[in-house]
């Protein structure tokens, strides 16, 4: 109600400003309803579905944010959440279960694993799912607690309440693969992969 | 030491190579070229009778003169009698030892496993496909000790050719291999398949 008074006492000053505010309002309210009821596509791989189930469960209970059904069905997801480590065997399945997801949707990568492939730095493992599908918010942790789960969730709110359907930079759009069928240019996949911490001492790396 | 190494001996002399008693395991080591009829003998000889097979699997040293070796974890289940066996299979020749899968049905999955990590092939394996990884993966045999752990490609060309694949090709009837039970399904079970409501069964009728 505040915005439509204030709408009100400065609309004479400009043509423009009204329109603004009117896009501000649509915006606040979709963003709000997304944001407030998300719901989650778990893709839980390894141990950090252990503290995600947790997360889902009564002591923590994600559904306080809105995120009270979960989709075991791509179709009717909003957020896909990777917890555990990502074989390169289960790439294709994840990029499909992102595919598959109507838009708009989100990301988050949880834990050590999804985010940079952790202590798995070797020929069977993805180097963070980012390589794979785009990631919104990143929860460090080996698994992170389920409140390190719910930041990355009021994270995500957030981010997504500063969306806007009418702005070109922050409207959500769609991804595909390019015509090489990856997300990002080569170079970028294998600089996101690079070794780093203590995987730079192992040396039977070529 | 297990008394069937003494056995093993008698019957088939110089096939059998050293023993060695290891903290209350037996190990022996056996010809390649004869390692077929020395673990029949080992599972139908009345007295031996090692009816479980336990696991295959291989190992490589660093050090590169030594050859590799294929171990089969045998048990008898009513005498609880356990034995080792070793094959070596020398680095300079190509890796071929028989399958024991006539033997014991079970080593299916198992020798599989050895040769998407170790190369090793087994001759009268009724299926001889990779199992871990992909069928299609062309990096090498990941176990070896050549085999650079973060694989053979670039990590770019690694996101590229797994996103290539067809996921249904992993998750499908013919990677879960009930093919080879698809005569003993229940009589609707089949007709689904037939009607392909689930993937088409290979090698069914």
């Amino acid at each position: 109600m505040k915005r439509v008074i204030e709408t009100k006492e400065v609309a004479g000053q400009s043509p423009n400003y009204l329109l603004a505010r009117f896009r501000d309002l649509i915006d606040w309210a979709v963003n709000s309803s997304r944001a407030n009821s998300l719901w989650p596509m778990p893709f839980g791989t390894a141990c950090c579905a252990i503290e995600f189930m947790a997360t889902a469960a009564s002591r923590f209970d994600f559904a306080r944010f809105g995120m009270e059904r979960q989709a075991f069905s791509p179709r009717q997801a909003d957020v896909l959440i990777c917890a555990g480590r990502l074989p390169f065997k289960l790439a294709p399945v994840i990029r499909r279960i992102y595919d598959q997801m109507p838009q708009p949707k989100w990301v988050i990568s949880m834990g050590a694993c999804a985010s940079t492939g952790g202590i798995f730095d070797n020929y069977a493992m993805v180097q963070g799912i980012d390589t794979v599908v785009p990631v919104d918010v990143y929860v460090p942790g080996c698994p992170p607690r389920p409140e390190g789960l719910l930041y990355g969730v009021l994270l995500l709110h957030k981010k997504i309440k500063g969306e806007s359907l009418f702005d070109g930079v922050a409207r959500r759009e769609e991804q595909p693969l390019d015509e090489r069928g990856l997300r990002l240019p080569p170079e970028q996949i294998d600089e996101l992969s690079e070794p780093f911490g203590n995987s730079i001492h192992q040396f039977r790396s070529a | 030491m297990n008394p069937s190494v003494d056995a093993l001996r008698a019957t088939f002399d110089t096939a059998i190579g050293r023993a060695a008693d290891v903290r209350g395991d037996t190990i022996v080591f056996v010809d390649a070229a004869r390692s077929f009829e020395i673990l029949k003998w080992l599972k139908e000889t009345p007295g031996q009778e090692y009816n479980y097979l336990v696991d295959v699997t291989a190992l490589e040293y660093r050090d590169a003169e030594r050859p590799i070796e294929v171990a089969y974890f045998l048990r008898s289940l009513h005498r609880r009698a356990d034995l080792r066996v070793k094959v070596e299979l020398p680095q300079n020749r190509p890796l071929r030892v028989d399958s024991v899968v006539p033997l014991w049905h079970g080593a299916d999955w198992l020798e599989r496993e050895v040769y998407d990590m170790f190369g090793i092939s087994f001759a009268g394996h009724p299926d001889l496909r990779r199992i871990l990884m992909w069928e299609t993966y062309a990096e090498g045999y990941p176990l070896r000790k050549d085999f650079p752990l973060r694989g053979r490609f670039s990590r770019a060309e690694q996101v590229r050719q797994a996103l290539a694949a067809n996921p249904e090709a992993h998750y499908s009837l013919e990677e879960l291999s009930i093919a080879g039970t698809f005569n003993e399904l229940p009589e609707d079970m089949k007709e689904r398949l037939r009607r392909g409501d689930r993937g088409k069964v290979p090698y069914s009728e």
